[in-house]
């Protein structure tokens, strides 16, 4: 979180340097220790940014070498390949209701987990341990569960006299679906709120205490402005997340994308142009899509940050 | 206004007695429906887990009774050694274990090296890179995908261990951050300190720094093994043959071979899962305090 911070204030005055000897060899032994990390940064990061903003102008099936195509492969997602619009649209719902939905739980918990009572540790375990399953585990696990016919969901609805559902074959529950199993995974969330909410300080409670405040006014004037930084840090995350979401539907519906490609995302897709049908060029078109897409919507969070995000301490 | 202030100030004058056994009652209740809270919700949350061994402990023609039936009769317990058979499992055991302890080492080597240079010295341009490295926490894995399998491609590393494992010398910016702020809280004096004594930066790092850092050093290496035990997208794209596959991948194939095999697939699942809580139960502490570093610090 202290990194988003720093994101998100300006860089203080900058320093003037004298290159003494001293600061020369500091500035090698610097350079030195990070060399690692900056050589990866070149290599796996910078270049393929780059390179993948060329390519996505181009025609490329790596066995012949890449044509230059201008904004051809942009006008063909945009305007001829149908499930470029659906792969939108059923990553914009995830989005839309999974970020919410998955905040409001995993704060729930650490709310609720934060309580005194005896038993807090086994509790605390319960709710954390699906996070720490492997992805294809979770989608292995759940098509078992949601199985149309034999699951344990449906025969539980069954007892107590519900229609079943068609979790993963009806075109209108898959992704409802994915977003209850998803919401199972809350626990690293959960874990984080759990702190932030451990580390109010006492005093704040003891002043809205003597001011006769009630729990839920506590809760709305003190805990969660208190804890608008890691509703931010998770909401960035979970941004950065959800938009690349893959494995938990590749793995349900075996790559497919389940009916009419109800529960088939944008990553999806991406990966089916680029591996399946080694169209890189038109798959770096769909990535940098995602690049602007993911980045604007996120420098527009960082934007409105000021507004309702409330770091202690911090100076004028 | 003066009838409520009244009634107000009686109760206050009422209370003092009562007051306590009052609060203790209601507070007792409040637990309590906490308690109920926790108990309904944990039971949603851990069902799944129970039904998963259940299922691995099922005969095949119990696990299509309707209603289904919690308890195996009898317990197959043959349905976990057809799983390890069925696929190569030791070997895609093994595959996992080599990806994983390979990018602990490197990961443990490159971000410690990298965190000390963000941390522990003072040099030009230092703020402004450790800025780079904040924002591509930001950049999604997708947009540098296509080119960093064209790179692996061109070393002839597609379909090796290669791209799964080296590039984890060059470090993961999570990690260089938490270690980073971890070395931040060492105090300065004992870098000095060694300094007067002679050490160069190297041994400063290596005989004071890294020793103080092992609770982060902990977390950051339990991180990077389980992610690499719990990879997908990985394997996915850089392993082709089936010898080389890692659990996940296998499960995955499994999956797609065996649809109705439940029993065989549950039991598969629960021996991926073994190590990772295993590593849990022993490593909480560590585990969560390693969460929220990430998160808060």
């Amino acid at each position: 979180m202290a990194a988003f911070q720093e994101l998100l204030r300006a860089r203080s005055g900058r320093q003037v340097w004298r290159f003494t000897p001293a600061v020369r060899r500091d500035l090698r032994n610097g350079l030195l220790f990070v060399s690692p990390w900056l050589i990866g940064l070149l290599v796996f990061t910078v270049y393929p940014i780059v390179s993948s903003f060329y390519y996505s102008f181009t025609v490329y099936d790596i066995v012949s070498p890449a044509q230059f195509v201008g904004l051809t492969n942009y006008r063909d997602l945009l305007t001829h390949d149908p499930l470029f619009w659906i792969t939108v649209r059923n990553t914009l719902f995830l989005v839309c209701v999974f970020i919410p939905a998955s905040l409001l739980l995993a704060l729930s918990l650490a709310l609720l987990l934060n309580a005194k009572i005896s038993g807090m540790a086994f509790y605390r375990t319960v709710f954390f341990l699906p996070s720490i399953v492997p992805d294809v585990v979770v989608a292995v696990l759940w098509a078992w569960m949601l199985n149309t016919q034999f699951g344990l969901a449906n025969a539980s609805l069954r007892r107590f006299g519900l229609p079943t559902i068609g979790w993963m074959t009806d075109p209108m529950w898959t992704k409802p679906s994915l977003i209850l199993i998803a919401l199972w995974t809350v626990g690293g969330a959960m874990v984080i709120f759990l702190a932030a909410v451990q580390d109010i300080p006492e005093h704040l409670y003891e002043a809205a205490d003597l001011d006769g405040a009630s729990t839920w006014r506590k809760l709305w004037h003190v805990t969660l402005p208190m804890l608008t930084p890691t509703i931010f840090f998770n909401l960035v995350l979970g941004i950065i997340g959800t938009f690349q979401a893959f494995t938990l539907s590749f793995v349900l519906t075996g790559g497919s994308g389940g009916p009419l490609s109800s529960a088939l995302f944008y990553a999806m897709l991406l990966y089916r142009n680029a591996f399946s049908y080694f169209k890189m060029g038109y798959a770096s078109a769909m990535a940098w899509l995602l690049f602007a897409v993911i980045f604007a919507i996120t420098f527009l969070v960082f934007r409105t940050a000021q507004y309702w995000v409330y770091y202690e301490g911090e100076s004028g | 206004m003066a009838q409520q202030s009244f009634s107000t100030q009686n109760k206050r004058r009422a209370g003092r007695a009562g007051a306590s056994q009052t609060r203790s009652s209601q507070r007792r209740l409040q637990q309590f429906a906490i308690h109920l809270v926790l108990i309904g919700l944990g039971l949603l949350f851990s069902i799944p887990f129970l039904w998963l061994l259940s299922t691995s402990l099922k005969p095949p023609e119990q696990l299509f009774r309707l209603p289904p039936e919690w308890i195996p009769r009898p317990a197959q317990w043959n349905n976990y050694l057809r799983a390890t058979t069925f696929i190569p499992f030791f070997r895609y055991f093994g595959n996992t274990l080599y990806i994983a302890v390979f990018n602990v080492v490197a990961v443990m080597i490159s971000c410690s090296l990298a965190a000390y240079g963000f941390a522990r010295i003072r040099w030009p341009g230092r703020d402004a890179l450790f800025f780079v490295l904040i924002a591509t926490l930001m950049i999604p894995s997708g947009v540098t995908l296509i080119p960093s399998f064209l790179i692996f491609r061109a070393l002839g590393w597609v379909g090796s261990f290669n791209p799964l494992t080296w590039p984890a010398l060059t470090g993961n910016a999570f990690y260089i951050f938490l270690l980073r702020q971890f070395f931040l809280t060492i105090p300065q004096e004992l870098s000095a300190a060694a300094k007067i004594d002679g050490a160069n930066e190297f041994q400063t790092f290596w005989r004071i720094i890294l020793p103080l850092a092992r609770p982060a050093l902990a977390a950051v290496s339990l991180f990077t093994f389980l992610a690499n035990w719990n990879d997908f997208i990985g394997p996915l794209i850089y392993l082709g043959n089936k010898e080389q596959y890692t659990l996940a991948l296998g499960l995955y194939g499994f999956l797609g071979r065996v649809r109705t095999e439940w029993g065989m697939l549950m039991a598969a699942s629960a021996i991926m899962i073994a190590p990772v809580m295993i590593l849990f139960f022993f490593t909480q502490r560590t585990f969560i305090q390693g969460i929220t570093t990430t998160g808060l610090k």
